[in-house]
């Protein structure tokens, strides 16, 4: 998702000659040809990520696109109040940037996972939350970012996401994209989980189950209207997310859900409430969380069979 | 407007209002007919509960009638104690918690760079805001960046809300010395000492400019000065009258 970020990016700054990138010192050699393309517009800012958004608000104030780019937890969560008061509180039009959503940087422990980003970037006032579901997503969600002209919390994954859209998508911001059609009950996914939702409905059908899977790339807004439609279409809602079940977007649905009275279960997938106890891969933190193909598939079957309850 | 509003700060107000006072009058090319004039020089008042100065001085200077004044601490009045953005002509960025105005002017000043603008930013802190990392992050950026149409202006009262800053900040001219600032110190009482100071920025080309502006909490009213009381509480109708009294002299 790195390199589909900086392809998007390039894109975008070909067209716009606002847009620039400013990072708190990550990103070795990945924003070399962009530097050199487009030079004065790209700027290591040292590591100092509350400088870094307080400076990209004042840039969007007077009239530039920066987006602001480092690994999730310290993009967000380091400088919060930054992203609060200097870019929310003003309107500014900045993209914040957290790669390594989840459990991408596995192994480098749990300073590095970030698995709260996307429940505190959706509490706040102005922010748009944009965590896209692949590389043809991701490159498509920068151009969307970087002509909002509001302020924008973009979670991507890090390296190796495999691609799932073929060919191109239609990215807009707050239109769900629905990868798989099926009716017995709809799998909501939002950020780089979503091959692991395509694959657990292709397993799904395979025991005749049709499950209809969204790619929710836009937290907030919610795409509404798709939810309604998948709730009153299919039998159940289930959502899975590489997060925390916590503020998430399955708590996004649920609210929503509990607040329009939607008929039908919801369920939520998601990391638990704790921090990783052991060192591992993103694919191993994944299934200590449940998340494996296998056992979301098994545990939709059960819940659909009535034999669990959510 | 303390009084009125039931607020605290006067102290912290009276410390800066003379910085103010030279900046809005001798020192900023601003039109208060075009407060969105996008040549203006921005000021930001980073330790925006100082901000009663400022929306006193932007109202003199003609940015706003003198009446909006009377909206400060109201119940849905624009003039909140701590400005939001924009809510009067003039407010460039809001400001409240402290260590986010110089990280945002130095933003403002690398805009102006990148896109050929010749508007210059000041931004006035204070001398407790500075133990905000955020500062000295922006104070380490601006130089590498030659931000020297970038002025940051410290209200050195020499308090923070609790006790005396100076065992922490000194030396402080060095502090923003070794960071690589341009740095002149200047009684921040006289107006004319202020101006003329602020006259010369950028003291060196290529580099931001600070300066240590040595003042006193509650200037002008004896009653109030160096007394941390006044930045807590709001005058009753005795210190009102008092207070007046001294000042108009």
């Amino acid at each position: 998702m790195r390199a589909a970020f900086v392809r998007g990016l390039s894109a975008a700054a070909r067209q716009d000659p606002r847009v620039m990138l400013l990072t708190s010192d990550l990103g070795f050699k990945i924003f070399d040809e962009f530097a050199g393309e487009f030079p004065g517009r790209f700027l290591n800012v040292g590591v100092a990520e509350s400088n870094m958004i307080g400076v990209a608000a004042g840039l969007a104030l007077d009239g530039m696109r920066p987006f602001a780019y480092s690994i999730a937890p310290f993009a967000t969560l380091r400088c919060l109040e930054q992203i609060r008061n200097d870019v929310c509180y003003h309107q500014a039009a900045v993209t914040i940037v957290g790669v390594g959503g989840g459990y991408s940087y596995g192994p480098n422990g749990p300073t590095h996972h970030s698995l709260e980003d996307i429940a505190v970037m959706r509490a706040l006032p102005n922010m748009t939350v944009l965590c896209p579901g692949d590389p043809v997503e991701v490159e498509q969600a920068v151009g969307a970012a970087a002509a909002h002209g509001l302020p924008v919390y973009l979670r991507i994954g890090r390296a190796g996401d495999p691609v799932v859209h073929r060919g191109s998508v239609r990215f807009e911001i707050g239109r769900a994209l629905t990868v798989r059609d099926g009716r017995d009950c709809t799998l909501v996914s939002t950020g780089n989980i979503l091959p692991l939702a395509v694959e657990t409905s292709d397993r799904l059908r395979a025991n005749s189950i049709a499950c209809r899977v969204l790619s929710m790339h836009t937290v907030k807004p919610l795409d509404e209207a798709a939810l309604r439609a998948c709730a009153e279409e299919t039998r159940a809602l289930f959502t899975i997310e590489e997060h925390s079940r916590i503020g998430g977007l399955g708590s996004a649905i649920a609210e929503w859900s509990a607040m329009n009275r939607v008929p039908g279960p919801l369920c939520l997938f998601g990391a638990e409430d704790r921090f990783a106890s052991t060192t591992g891969s993103q694919a191993y933190l994944r299934g200590l969380n449940g998340l494996t193909v296998e056992r979301v598939s098994e545990s939709i079957a059960a819940k659909l069979a009535g034999a669990v309850s959510c | 407007m303390a009084h009125a509003g039931r607020t605290p700060h006067v102290g912290s107000a009276l410390s800066c209002v003379d910085l103010l006072v030279a900046l809005y009058f001798s020192v900023l090319r601003v039109d208060p007919s075009k407060p969105n004039d996008p040549d203006r020089d921005r000021l930001l008042l980073s330790k925006g509960h100082g901000c009663m100065a400022q929306y006193g001085a932007l109202a003199e200077r003609g940015f706003f009638p003198e009446s909006a004044l009377d909206e400060y601490a109201r119940d849905g009045g624009r003039l909140a104690e701590h400005p939001g953005p924009h809510c009067v002509p003039g407010i460039e960025a809001a400001t409240g918690s402290l260590g986010h105005g110089l990280p945002m002017g130095a933003g403002m000043a690398l805009a102006a760079k990148l896109r050929g603008a010749s508007y210059r930013v000041f931004v006035v802190l204070s001398d407790g805001e500075c133990y905000e990392g955020s500062v000295w992050e922006a104070a380490l950026f601006a130089p590498v960046q030659h931000l020297d149409g970038l002025t940051a202006i410290v209200d050195y009262n020499g308090w923070s809300a609790m006790s005396r800053t100076h065992l922490a900040m000194d030396p402080f001219a060095e502090k923003w010395r070794a960071f690589g600032w341009s740095v002149r110190e200047v009684d921040g009482h006289d107006v004319s000492a202020v101006a003329s100071v602020l006259a010369a920025v950028p003291f060196e080309p290529g580099r931001p400019s600070a300066i240590i502006a040595r003042t006193l909490k509650g200037k002008g009213v004896s009653f109030m000065e160096n007394d941390l009381e006044w930045h807590y509480r709001p005058p009753n109708d005795d210190d009102l009258r008092r207070a007046l009294l001294e000042i108009s002299g």
